[in-house]
């Protein structure tokens, strides 16, 4: 159908057939499309051949080093895997339960012109910069943490191994408190929409059987919605991962493995942030690009994961 | 009959729900309040006007970085909006076959990306090759991140538009480029627009991916080449930095910086709002 104008002006003047421009809009359209490839390989080649250097110097072992010195040139990424898994899982042990009660007030509980209100709020949170984030988390959460919640921490479950050693404000647990609040307002807007879509039969047959209201939520529409919420906690995951500025303000930027949540960490964003103009050697630079490789490739496979789930469980809504 | 036990949980349950809300919400407002009030504190006018000054002296202002951000999203707008935009309008209006679909989907990936991997990206191809760091290179960065958001809202609201306004403007013997930039687009105008300043104002609080292109300088940039300042890069450092006086600034450039972005926010989702309401 779009090509049936430029048959007919095929004796009209070029000028004529550019100002029809189906042609023209068609190639500049498609071409601009295809920029988001272009740009993701390029991203991808990259990223692969600025960590040659260090690719070639340790091989996998990089994935399986755990020390990290510059001055004698020896670097491994498993202290900042391990800051950047062990601080997004606690964020995420944080956030999902508080989160999912919110989506679950919002989509049941609250008249839908307050619920939509409360949305509107808390997607707000989400649009607050992460930099603003680490301001707060330095200022305000560091010293509420000194002062109130680990001493209460150490006082009731010091025993435990994750909450022992000495706290110096800066630490992984900081650092997963403020995760966990930049990651909820994600895992309450995905999770409400999933819980929303739920039909409301399900709900009407479990109340008609004589279940409460919270046996209906809890057993009937949450199972419903099971897929998506998981897709929403995972894209919480990714983001959570990928987070530099806020995590680099509070973690304490200690390229350690400890076992201890209270103690500084560091994380695989964090690193980069922090490192990458001090970067001297070739190598240092290299090694630093490659754990942006390995952060791509992590989130890639969470992201996909998420948007896998969230589209299969659409799909079973949709019919 | 309902035993006590499940009246028990049922009310317990449903009011945790409701306190789980009443605390994120106040999460907010803790955050907001908190900020505003230190940040409207040390706010004064030389911020807007006067340079940084050097360590140890008081006041001076983040007038450089003020206009920094300002190139900074300028250069953004400029490599994101058309990509994103064209992008968006040829998986709405051209798109068939396997082909969108993939365009989609690479750009969700795209989009998930950690910003501080674009900045590496950023890196690589603009100041590696260019040998110093470069507002343009920053500019590049943001311009990236623009633009899988760009696209999926100008698609999301050219196919919100009626196939009836298509055909009807085809009726009337216009050709298809014609039809979608003198009747699609105009229809979907708002929605987009709203979209590009949500997308922008996402991007005005980036700082990882600037980190190591646009750098920092406490002077005035002196060209697109060379390293620039930006609000975002300012409050890292300054509020990292072990002196109060710095502190103070970062408070007040926070407050700036969320002023900004929130009010870019509440106007583009009212708008929005408005805009679907009416669809």
């Amino acid at each position: 159908m779009s090509s049936a104008p430029i048959t007919l002006s095929r004796s009209r003047s070029i000028a004529a057939r550019f100002r029809a421009g189906d042609e023209f809009a068609y190639t500049l359209t498609l071409v601009c499309a295809a920029s988001i490839f272009l740009v993701t390989c390029l991203l991808v080649y990259q990223l692969w051949i600025g960590a040659n250097l260090s690719r070639h110097q340790f091989g996998w072992d990089f994935i399986f080093t755990s020390t990290w010195d510059p001055a004698r040139e020896i670097y491994g990424a498993v202290p900042f895997m391990f800051g950047t898994v062990v601080t997004a899982t606690v964020a995420l042990f944080i956030s999902v339960p508080i989160g999912l009660g919110a989506a679950i007030f919002l989509s049941e509980m609250a008249l839908p012109s307050i619920s939509d209100t409360l949305t509107f709020l808390i997607e707000l949170l989400a649009a607050v910069p992460s930099v603003i984030y680490g301001l707060l988390g330095i200022f305000l959460l560091v010293p509420v943490l000194e002062k109130t919640v680990v001493p209460l921490l150490k006082s009731t479950l010091g025993f435990l191994p994750i909450f022992s050693g000495a706290f110096y404000g800066v630490s992984l647990f900081s650092a997963s408190i403020v995760l966990s609040i930049m990651i909820v307002p994600f895992i309450i807007s995905v999770s409400r929409e999933v819980l929303l879509a739920v039909p409301v039969d399900q709900r009407e047959a479990a109340l008609s059987l004589g279940a409460t209201k919270w046996e209906t939520t809890s057993q009937v529409v949450v199972p419903y919605a099971k897929r998506g919420i998981y897709g929403s906690i995972f894209l919480a995951l990714a983001r959570a991962l990928g987070e530099t500025m806020a995590v680099t303000m509070v973690v304490g930027n200690v390229p350690k493995v400890q076992a201890s949540l209270l103690a500084p960490g560091d994380s695989i964003a964090s690193v980069i942030a922090n490192q990458f103009t001090e970067a001297t050697s070739d190598l240092y630079v290299s090694a630093l690009i490659e754990l942006g490789l390995v952060l791509f490739a992590i989130t890639i496979i969470i992201n996909g994961l998420a948007r896998l789930l969230i589209l299969t469980t659409g799909a079973k809504v949709a019919k | 009959m309902l035993s006590p036990r499940r009246k028990i949980v049922n009310a317990l349950m449903l009011s945790l729900t409701g306190v789980c809300t009443v605390f994120i919400v106040g999460v907010l407002f803790i955050i907001l309040g908190y900020l505003f009030w230190n940040g409207a504190r040390y706010l004064s006018i030389d911020f807007f006007t006067k340079l940084p000054v050097p360590i140890g002296e008081s006041g001076g202002g983040m007038a450089n970085a003020i206009v920094g951000s300002g190139k900074l999203l300028l250069l953004a707008t400029l490599i994101g909006v058309p990509f994103g935009f064209l992008g968006g309008v040829y998986l709405a209006e051209f798109g068939t076959g396997p082909f969108p679909s993939m365009v989609r989907y690479m750009t969700d990936l795209l989009n998930g990306v950690p910003s501080i991997v674009i900045g590496i990206f950023a890196y690589s191809v603009l100041v590696r090759p260019m040998h110093h760091f470069s507002t343009l290179a920053g500019g590049l960065a943001l311009g990236v991140m623009m633009v899988p958001i760009a696209l999926r809202t100008t698609e999301e609201f050219l196919r919100g538009v009626p196939q009836s306004l298509r055909e009807g403007a085809m009726a009337l013997g216009a050709s298809k480029a014609r039809t979608i930039a003198t009747v699609v687009i105009p229809a979907a105008f708002k929605g987009i627009l709203s979209g590009m300043l949500l997308d922008l104002a996402r991007v005005a609080g980036e700082t990882a991916p600037l980190l190591f292109t646009s750098l920092g300088n406490n002077f005035w940039s002196s060209g697109w080449d060379k390293p620039t300042a930006a609000l975002p890069v300012m409050i890292y450092q300054y509020a990292t930095s072990p002196y109060d006086d710095w502190h103070r600034q970062a408070w007040a450039a926070g407050f700036v910086l969320l002023a900004l972005v929130l009010a870019v926010n509440v106007v583009a989702r009212l708008v929005l709002a408005r805009a679907s309401h009416a669809a």
